[in-house]
């Protein structure tokens, strides 16, 4: 019995970008091949320190499931990943931890600050708790919610797909970067 | 004979007299007050003492009363003797300007990091504590959060409007 193959026919593939084409040659910009192969193949690094991070599981199980987007491998290893997600209250005493695994990372790197913990300090208006881990390193993307639901986790991811497709090769070293990552003391 | 509240009392009544004060028995668990100078001699005394045999510091802390002028600190000690299962408090008070308190450490190993804690959030200031410096806190931390005239929120946010947050 042969394979149900219509099955296969609603697959979706990016599109491809804008460019020249004829007969065996396409020419487009360098940067929109760079940023549609890295978009669709971010590795995140979750740093899940309470409850937004038991959304970030469902988000990255079968039902949501984040590896349709191209993040099937979560890496565990600062050093691999593209992707900081930042979900769960941080403390101050946290922080430095926190600085110290961003800084780890390689460039070039995104942040994505899930929560209203990691993005404010949320109800944890005290003396111990860090009011927002933009305080400690740069961040590209909030999700708002207490804790926000898995799709709401999706929709930050896909807002950071959007930041990192369209990014410019030269922005990590141009001067504007250069000084957002020295008003962190960072470099 | 089981041991006892009153018995307690008894017997740390006779050892030193009416420098103990304040004596209670809130939900049944004795509590007195001493001199704080007297700290360590009364702690020895429940330590030592074969009938009283307090051999377990289960929890040390302060509490502040701002009101209580020359006294604003309490250092709280809660003993337990594990023999009879008879627990009891002690507090000595403290000026808050001057938080000097002789450290149990050398008494009970337990006090070292509740003693640190004790001191990361009210600032007392244990002579004698091997090692006091702040444990629970960061260690830039430049005041003592658990003291009431200090607010508990974080001060260092600006984008909170007192109106709008009821403060």
């Amino acid at each position: 019995m042969s394979r149900p193959v219509q099955y296969n026919t609603k697959l979706k593939m990016v599109e491809a970008p804008e460019a020249m084409m004829g007969d065996g040659f396409m020419a487009t910009s360098f940067e929109k091949v760079v940023g549609l192969a890295r978009k669709n193949s971010i590795w995140p690094l979750p740093f899940a320190t309470s409850c937004c991070g038991i959304e970030f599981m469902a988000t990255m199980a079968s039902h949501y499931d984040l590896s349709r987007f191209g993040s099937e491998r979560v890496g565990f290893s600062p050093r691999q990943c593209d992707l900081l997600m930042v979900m769960g209250t941080i403390s101050k005493k946290m922080g430095p931890v926190l600085r110290q695994v961003y800084l780890q990372m390689a460039e070039p790197r995104w942040v994505l600050s899930v929560g209203a913990c990691a993005c404010s300090g949320g109800i944890f208006d005290t003396y111990s708790v860090l009011q927002g881990i933009d305080q400690i390193i740069p961040v590209d993307v909030y999700v708002p919610g207490c804790p926000p639901r898995p799709e709401a986790i999706l929709d930050g991811f896909l807002k950071i797909q959007e930041l990192v497709g369209q990014e410019s090769l030269r922005r990590r070293n141009g001067d504007k970067y250069k000084e957002l990552l020295a008003s962190y003391g960072i470099q | 004979m089981p041991l006892n509240n009153d018995t307690i009392q008894q017997i740390l009544t006779q050892k030193f007299g009416e420098v103990l004060s304040d004596w209670q028995e809130p939900y049944g668990m004795l509590t007195f007050t001493a001199p704080k100078e007297m700290n360590l001699k009364v702690l020895q005394f429940l330590y030592d003492e074969p009938s009283l045999n307090f051999r377990f510091l289960t929890d040390l802390q302060a509490v502040h009363y701002p009101d209580k002028k020359g006294q604003e600190l309490a250092v709280v000690y809660h003993l337990h003797n594990l023999v009879d299962n008879v627990r009891i408090r002690f507090k000595v008070f403290t000026d808050i300007t001057k938080p000097d308190v002789f450290s149990a450490t050398a008494l009970y190993q337990s006090a070292n990091f509740m003693e640190r804690e004790t001191y990361d959030f009210f600032g007392v200031n244990f002579t004698g504590h091997p090692n006091l410096i702040r444990i629970l806190n960061v260690d830039e931390m430049d005041y003592f959060p658990m003291r009431k005239e200090f607010p508990l929120e974080d001060q260092t946010r600006v984008d909170k409007d007192d109106e709008m947050f009821g403060r």
